[in-house]
């Protein structure tokens, strides 16, 4: 097994991107992300690009993207986990790689959920569970499946309202930082409190809006790293996964994502990291705040905090910036924008800047150990990818 | 106004505003609402019906016409199935038997869906919930309860078989036991 490390990264701006098609969105990421790598096309082996789709005309993405760029004639497909499809195509490249098939490779995310009307958007989403038990007859809809888990976990635990809350705050705080964010705008809890339920007891402001965006990641062998002359690269230190049930009702008590659960754990011992002491080792994390009780769950599942105890940590601040650990520093799904093709690969761009100490000055974390962890999860927990990375190879 | 009239009413505008621009300029393009952008709208609407094979589960549907409630029960090792299934993937064989189950249950948890897929913006909102049988398996159906605060995670429930009179057909909920 070879390592691998990311030698370019590119992110576009997230939000309403009808300024740009879909290949125009992706060059905003790809760019940058080439430019960081020195590397021309010729350089890339193959294209991995994570699009969930169906909302967007073009039904074979990977393609007309690969036109566009000029990497027609590369290896090229499009990869699908959901919200997870970023951090899936991560891996693919990753594995590509480490197992010496190629030594260059692009891992591109891009979703264009403004190419339809919300209407549609909501319909299709609401699709991604089981369809013909779920769907048909009772109208699942995103925020309603996570909504089983948020009444689950308010009740068992006495959390509050106010408590998803301090996540939406929190995320809006870092995001009104982040010039790559589609909400620049921090909110009170007021704010919060007045917004109007989607699906009780999720709220508008729990949850991540409709957007359009790209990342880019580019990936390299470790001879090729030495080849090129690569500097200030990220390796990857352990990618664990796994998934869950179609149909939400063959899940136990709605306490816990226990494919995230059980994805980090995998990266843990991938990467040789005790899970007793990972919020010592961690500099910085981001995690798959779809709606805020994710958030929460993210906390719990990952071994941050123990189980039941993740909302009190919000309370406590203590996943703010200069925290035990800090959390979606990006401004999160929430404030930063949700384009799910582009989200798990977007938390790795977030922080392999994060670890070269290069996001904007106030929401940068102090990277003490030079370890970060992304923490992606597809649908309702039905997918769940874990990346550590670190500075150290 | 209803979500689907909303809704109509939005994508009706949205027509209205193509044909005023292919009779002004001969082309279907209108600036985005939000960002003023330059928007070509298709012209191609996708219609778009699914055909799905419910063949294996026949007895599923039929029981329903009885009023009961069907899962599928693994010879070999007792496993339940709900949705069924005529495959035990825990022993690999096909051939299950169907057992009729009690609808008895307590409720693991419910939402209330506010903002509705379009398929289902004519209705008025519905709470979905979750409920554990005795028998140990979950069933995800709507709640025949209309105000979430007479709910609670781990109430008695049953789940019966009932016909939804604004689509006139038959499906499952859960319904509150009386105590
Ligand atoms: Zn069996």
């Amino acid at each position: 097994m070879r390592k691998v490390g990311i030698i370019g990264v590119g992110h576009s701006k997230f939000g309403v991107r009808s300024d740009l098609n879909m290949n125009e969105l992706v060059l905003e990421s790809f760019k940058p992300a080439m430019e960081e790598a020195g590397i021309t096309n010729d350089d890339i082996s193959f294209l991995y690009v994570s699009n969930v789709g169906f909302w967007s005309s073009e039904e074979l993405p990977a393609i007309s993207i690969a036109e566009y760029l000029g990497l027609t004639g590369k290896g090229a497909m499009r990869v699908e986990a959901a919200c997870a499809s970023g951090s899936a195509a991560l891996k693919a490249a990753h594995d590509m790689i480490s197992a010496g098939e190629a030594d260059i490779v692009a891992a591109i995310g891009v979703e264009k959920m403004n190419e339809s009307f919300t209407p549609s958007v909501v319909e299709i989403i609401g699709r991604a569970g089981n369809y013909l038990w779920e769907f048909e007859n009772f109208g699942m809809t995103f925020p309603g499946y996570y909504a089983m888990y948020a009444t689950a976990y308010m009740q068992h635990y006495g959390a509050r309202e106010e408590d998803l809350g301090e996540i939406a705050i929190k995320n809006h705080h870092y995001g009104a930082k982040n010039p790559l964010a589609q909400f620049q705008k921090e909110i009170t809890m007021e704010d919060y409190l007045n917004s109007k339920y989607v699906a009780w007891p999720i709220k508008l402001l729990d949850s991540t809006p409709i957007s359009d965006g790209s990342s880019t990641v580019i990936l390299a062998s470790e001879d090729a790293i030495r080849k090129i002359g690569a500097k200030d690269v990220v390796w990857i230190k352990g990618i664990g996964y796994s998934s869950d049930t179609s149909n939400l009702s063959k899940r136990s008590d709605f306490l816990s994502l226990e494919a995230a659960r059980r994805a980090a754990y995998l990266a843990y011992k991938k990467a040789g990291v005790d899970p007793e002491k990972v919020t010592s080792l961690i500099d910085v994390a981001e995690v798959h705040d779809c709606f805020t009780i994710a958030e929460i769950l993210a906390y719990e599942d990952l071994g941050f905090f123990k189980r039941g105890e993740g909302f009190i940590a919000v309370r406590e601040k203590q996943t703010y910036r200069g925290g035990k650990i800090p959390v979606n520093l990006s401004g999160g799904l929430k404030a930063k924008g949700h384009p799910l093709g582009a989200t798990g690969l977007g938390m790795v761009v977030e922080l392999t800047k994060q670890l070269r100490m290069k996001v904007e000055k106030s929401r940068q974390a102090d990277i003490k150990n030079g370890w970060a962890l992304a923490h992606n999860v597809g649908g309702t927990g039905h997918y769940a990818y874990v990346t550590l990375l670190s500075t150290q190879k | 106004m209803s979500q689907k009239e909303a809704f109509d009413q939005f994508l009706k505008s949205l027509d209205e505003a193509v044909k005023e621009a292919k009779r002004a300029i001969k082309l279907p393009l209108i600036p985005d609402q939000k960002t003023g952008r330059l928007l070509w709208i298709s012209n191609r609407e996708l219609r778009l019906r699914y055909a799905i094979s419910v063949d294996s589960n026949k007895k599923f549907y039929e029981a329903l016409l009885d009023g009961k409630l069907l899962a599928t029960k693994c010879p070999t090792c007792g496993a339940l199935y709900f949705p069924p299934q005529d495959y035990c993937n825990r022993c690999k064989k096909q051939g299950l038997q169907w057992v009729e189950l009690s609808g008895e249950g307590e409720l693991l948890s419910y939402t209330k869906v506010v903002v509705k897929p379009y398929s289902f913006s004519h209705l008025e909102d519905y709470i979905v919930g979750i409920a554990k049988l005795k028998e140990g398996i979950n069933i995800l159906a709507w709640v025949s309860e209309k105000d979430v605060s007479k709910l609670k995670r781990g109430m008695k429930v049953n789940v019966r078989v009932k016909e939804r009179e604004e689509e006139g057909y038959l499906v499952y909920e859960i319904v509150p036991a009386q105590d």
